[in-house]
């Protein structure tokens, strides 16, 4: 089953970090990352190898297009 | 927490749903389809079925691993941990699925050496760590679990670890969304299509899906605002008669996918024909372990015998991951299946339709 909280990297040592998952730290693999990874990145984490470093700035886009819908609906709830 | 908190936020999932709400009534359904067991979870747990307008049909398909595994494929891995000096290594969820006549669960009451793991390098290191023995990992998963499995075994190489192999038994989405919609008998509208598969093969892997069938798919994360979010594309699409794939799942997942592990993919593997449950035999839907790899691949350590696969005669498995049948309307559901005593699969992984129906709608 997917995790499908992302994964805060606390420690790198070579091909292999410590994650911080909700309040459990895990050792995640590094390899299968095309990305390179650094502290304080938040990664997505699948059966202990990092698959995906999060842009923040397409987090941050992908957010507001869901806000903008989200405010548009409760725009026309009271219009 | 970052990238979670402000997915979950419930005012903003209300007034999504409040917009859907307004758009009906519709003169028919719009069938959405979820292809991932995390979906399905994701979607009792956050309750939005009973919610959402009775025009929008959600429907669970073959999303959930362990449920698509075929029997045969089962009663292979309880045969390879029937074997003298084998250690079996799997995920959990595994464990407790019957076979036509046992599990693994109920073998390793009977001595058999079965470990659950967290991820494939620890299987790895039980290899090293056992150097008599023969550690077989069951390779059951999608394409997000089959790069960490091929790393595994191009790290066995690596370090020349010759006690471990695989039993490759993966499973490829897109094969079986194509399948889906020849069979004709489902009608769908448009696919909720995986978070995290879609992280390793990109948006772009659905391209010939859309283009082919013309059925919009939307790839989604996992947050309850971000299926709303996905549903309200869909049913934009299916209203405007258009097709495409949107990456609503934009934090998590590239266009083009994660390329280092697709080539690690390609480098391990080569696409097999493969069987599923409820789905039967899909062309180039498995992935096989390439030659030069043979000497990791489990099917070639060990001479396995053909074995007659025996289901449980009422089990309704192959029609719910179909998402012809909903698990109510099998004669098993809840009578004589339930989680502590499953018939099938789905309703023994915790990411399994009859599974999930059990927890959460009773």
């Amino acid at each position: 089953m997917c995790l499908a909280i992302p994964a805060e990297v606390v420690q790198i040592e070579d091909e292999m970090a410590t994650v911080r998952i909700g309040d459990a730290l895990r050792k995640t693999s590094l390899i299968l990352l095309p990305d390179k990874a650094e502290l304080g990145d938040y990664v997505i984490v699948h059966a202990g190898f990092a698959i995906h470093k999060i842009d923040p700035e397409e987090a941050a886009e992908s957010l507001r297009l869901l806000r903008e819908l989200a405010s548009f609906a409760s725009e026309e709830d009271h219009g | 927490m970052e990238y979670l908190d402000e997915y979950r936020d419930p005012e903003a999932a209300k007034s999504l749903i409040e917009t859907l709400h307004r758009r009906s009534p519709f003169d028919r359904q719009i069938r959405l389809m979820e292809i991932c067991g995390t979906h399905t979870v994701a979607i009792f747990r956050s309750g939005m079925r009973q919610l959402l307008p009775d025009w929008i049909r959600l429907i669970s398909g073959p999303g959930c691993p362990v449920c698509v595994t075929a029997s045969e494929d089962i009663d292979r891995s309880i045969w390879l941990s029937r074997q003298p000096e084998v250690i079996i290594t799997t995920f959990g969820d595994l464990v407790r699925v019957p076979g036509s006549s046992s599990s693994l669960h109920r073998e390793r009451s009977r001595g058999a050496d079965v470990r659950v793991v967290y991820a494939t390098l620890d299987a790895l290191r039980i290899a090293e760590e056992n150097p008599s023995k023969q550690v077989v990992f069951l390779g059951i998963g999608f394409e997000t679990t089959a790069p960490t499995v091929a790393a595994a075994i191009r790290q066995a190489a690596a370090q020349g670890v010759d006690n471990f192999s695989v039993f490759s038994a993966h499973k490829l989405l897109p094969p079986a969304m194509r399948a889906l919609l020849d069979s004709k008998d489902l009608n769908l509208d448009g696919f909720i299509c995986p978070g995290h598969v879609s992280t390793i093969i990109g948006a772009a892997a659905y391209e010939e899906v859309v283009s082919r069938y013309h059925i919009p798919c939307v790839v989604t994360g996992f947050e309850p605002l971000d299926i709303l979010h996905s549903i309200h594309l869909l049913v934009d699409m299916v209203l405007k008669r258009e097709a495409k794939v949107i990456n609503q799942y934009r934090r998590a997942v590239k266009w083009e996918g994660n390329l280092a592990a697709q080539r690690l993919i390609d480098e391990i593997f080569e696409p097999a024909d493969a069987t599923w449950r409820g789905l039967g035999m899909i062309p180039g839907s498995g992935l096989k372990i390439r030659e030069k790899w043979s000497t990791f691949d489990a099917v070639k350590r060990f001479a396995m015998p053909v074995i007659e696969v025996k289901e449980h005669p009422g089990c309704k498995c192959g029609e719910v991951l179909r998402g012809v049948m909903t698990p109510p309307e099998c004669g098993l559901f809840r009578k004589v299946c339930t989680p502590g005593d499953p018939k099938g699969p789905c309703m023994v992984s915790s990411e399994g339709t009859c599974g999930a129906y059990y927890r959460y709608q009773g």
